[in-house]
């Protein structure tokens, strides 16, 4: 079942008409970010170092030059702070996005975010709402150890209540924030810290993405790669090497961890017979085995192999390169994989 | 707010008007003398005809008085229905603690913001929520509060700007805090108050809301209910330095009062939310005041952390409503028949809301997934 918005481009030029320019994925979630604060007043970021720095990664760079710091606001080191100041302004009718610097300190602001705002519409029986987002990264190889390295995006995928969005190209970090600011739910929005220079196709007129649609990010027949964020141009690579050994690989996006296209994941692997999940967040108790379990489940009678999982390895991420490599499911991972599942070795 | 309308409906003929109480911020019509065949301005039926002064501060402390004596039979009624075995769960009774609750929040508008604790219903009520969708909410019904999904650590009604009870300690510092946030970057005057009980100072977050809210000038009001036991234990043993030292850390303006005596309650709160409203920022206050159930219905053996003699003590040289009582009476501005007859009513209508709470439906199977997203 082909998703609604797919496209065939590796970076993620959109099927659609209109005008495009090429632009980085930092580039492109600042022009989501500036886009909605234009919209909606009621827009407002708050974070550490987000005025004037632009944060670290200078994504948000130039946002306080236009949006002032009344909406662009520089906030003390304080996590849990700002996540539950967040909650209780979009309670009241604003529309907060809060920037968590690096995933690994969502452990500081975790009762905030699953205590409080992914609980306050169902427990006040539908009467209160949080439509905030909190926007934070994943991703390792950056030579940064244990607690700038982790993909904790499981963590959160696990709380009813809560979306969550990762995209993986910088067509969809456009479409998907602007969507999730947009969602009258708490929404979380994982940036991969490694691709935010990535280019890629960007329509030039106003877009969202639907959550909950993945992307056919390349059809194939063979054996179908689910992938997830940093993992998706890891298996875009693989797929070109597995099309140069004669197995056609299909690579599929889900986008959204919740809400979850399971429909399309569950076709291709009835299409293909085959599957592998590929997720950078911890292998143990992780994403792959939720999407693995559910592609089983759903294309059980339609399968030649077990559906594998190949996700971060169970370890604190390490800081010398030679280990830290280790770590992460790299193409030559895939390859391997793919070809013992489809008895090529 | 762009929150929909609660959906429980409100009895028909109960004794509680819709949309509860008469909101204690909306004062009886000054400079009209009362009149003896009129209602009396602050709405209270009285079986004699005995008339005292009835100025606007003395329908004030009336009002008061009836919403304390409201908040204590609740309690003692929950308590009740908790020892019966027809309650399920946990309840955490505010009894002793009423004067806080009420003494601010008569110095609130309706579209004021509070935040609540797991020992909440004393704010609830005081900002105004129904007795019967309270009771209907505490035993699971589907025309409580939050249609029996939260239950009594959850109550929320933002009809009278109760962002909701919480029930992590110190959780919802971080809610009150953006409320107020939320106030100024809207350009309302919307004040919010934090209610936490002193076993939140344990907790970092309410630190890092009050620097913030100090820093940018929030119009929020933390009140720290200091009912001297961090759940089985004594403060004494959890708390280093004094509890104001915090706020003065941070540049916040603070008041230690004596949380029994309403009128020294509501003097303070009445001044630190009209410079809030006027943009000068937060306010602490910590209200000393005593618990006189134990942390839950079921702590009933408490001798291993506090006395009897301490507990008959505050209940019976401390009481909050005895002590405002023997004030209205001996200044003159009521008799014992009238307050006699506050308690009559409030008894009443505790008893009507927990007939209502009790007859009323559960929440239909199909609600169990209802409203996890929006």
């Amino acid at each position: 079942m082909p998703s609604v918005a797919s496209n065939q481009a590796t970076t993620g030029a959109p099927a659609q008409d209109g005008q495009l320019r090429e632009m980085t994925m930092g580039q492109a979630i600042r022009e989501a970010l500036a886009e909605e604060l234009r919209r909606d007043p009621l827009v407002f970021i708050m974070g550490e170092d987000v005025a004037e720095a632009g944060t670290p990664f200078k994504v948000l760079s130039g946002l306080v030059e236009e949006f002032g710091p009344q909406r662009i606001i520089d906030s003390p080191i304080s996590e849990a702070g700002i996540s539950g100041l967040g909650v209780g302004a979009a309670m009241t009718g604003m529309r907060p996005v809060i920037d968590i610097m690096f995933g690994d300190f969502l452990g500081l602001a975790m009762d905030q975010i699953v205590n409080q705002a992914a609980k306050v519409h169902y427990m006040s029986g539908g009467k209160l709402r949080v439509p905030l987002v909190i926007r934070t990264t994943l991703g390792a190889t950056r030579r940064t150890a244990a607690q700038h390295s982790q993909s904790l995006h499981a963590w959160v995928s696990h709380i009813p209540g809560l979306k969550v969005a990762l995209p993986s190209t910088p067509y969809d970090a456009k479409g998907l924030l602007k969507t999730a600011i947009r969602d009258e739910n708490p929404v979380v929005f994982f940036e991969d810290k490694m691709m935010y220079t990535l280019k890629g196709q960007v329509p030039v007129d106003d877009y969202t993405i639907p959550f909950g649609v993945a992307d056919i990010k390349r059809v194939g027949s063979d054996i179908t790669l689910v992938a997830t964020s940093s993992m998706v141009q890891i298996a875009l690579a693989a797929a070109e090497q597995l099309q140069t050994l004669g197995i056609s690989a299909e690579v599929i996006d889900p986008r959204t961890t919740f809400p979850l296209d399971a429909q399309t994941l569950i076709a291709s692997a009835m299409k293909t017979s085959r599957a592998i999940v590929i997720d950078e967040g911890y292998e143990q108790y992780g994403v792959t085995a939720e999407l693995a379990a559910i592609i089983a489940d759903g294309a059980f009678y339609h399968l030649d192999a077990p559906v594998k999982r190949l996700g971060a390895m169970n370890v604190p991420v390490p800081f010398s390169p030679v280990l830290e490599d280790q770590t992460v499911p790299t193409p030559p991972a895939v390859v391997a994989l793919a070809k013992t599942l489809c008895g090529r070795v | 707010m762009q929150q929909t309308q609660p959906g429980g409906p409100v009895p028909p003929g109960g004794p509680v008007p819709p949309g509860g109480p008469v909101p204690p911020n909306v004062p009886p019509s000054p400079n009209v003398p009362p009149s003896p065949s009129a209602s009396p301005p602050d709405g209270l039926e009285r079986p004699n005809a005995t008339v005292v002064s009835h100025s606007a501060e003395t329908a004030r402390w009336l009002q008061c008085y009836r919403q304390m004596a409201q908040i204590r039979y609740f309690e003692d009624q929950v308590d009740d229905l908790y020892n019966t075995a027809r309650m399920p769960g946990l309840a955490h009774l505010y009894s002793g603690e009423e004067a806080i609750a009420v003494g601010v929040c008569a110095a609130l508008r309706r579209d004021d913001f509070i935040t609540s604790t797991h020992r909440g219903h004393g704010h609830c009520l005081a900002k105004g929520a129904s007795i019967d969708r309270m009771f209907a909410e505490l035993l699971g019904k589907a025309s409580g509060y939050c249609k029996g999904k939260g239950g009594s650590m959850h109550i929320a009604d933002q009809e009278t700007g109760n962002l909701g009870a919480n029930a992590i300690v110190g959780g919802s510092a971080g809610i009150a805090t953006g409320a107020a946030f939320s106030s100024k970057m809207r350009g309302t005057d919307q004040v919010a108050v934090c209610f936490f009980g002193e076993g939140a100072l344990g907790q970092g977050m309410l630190y890092e809301v009050m620097n913030m809210a100090a820093l940018w000038k929030l119009p929020i009001l933390y009140v720290c209910e200091n009912n001297l036991y961090n759940e089985y234990t004594s403060y004494a043993e959890t708390t280093a330095g004094t509890i104001a030292a915090r706020a003065t850390a941070f540049g916040i303006p603070s008041a230690v009062i004596d949380g029994q005596d309403i009128r020294a309650v509501y003097a303070t709160a009445e001044q630190m939310v009209a410079q809030a409203r006027a943009g000068q920022g937060p306010a602490f206050i910590q209200a000393n005041t005593y618990r006189y159930y134990g942390h839950h219905v079921g702590d009933i053996a408490r001798t291993y952390y506090r006395s009897k003699e301490e507990e008959t003590f505050w209940r019976t040289q401390r009481d909050p409503i005895a002590l405002l009582g023997d004030w209205l009476v001996s200044t003159g501005q009521a008799d014992a028949a009238q307050l006699e007859a506050i308690h009559a009513t409030a008894r009443a209508e505790v008893q009507a809301g927990v007939e209502f709470g009790l007859n009323a439906p559960f929440p239909e199977i199909s609600e169990v997934t209802q409203d996890v997203y929006a």
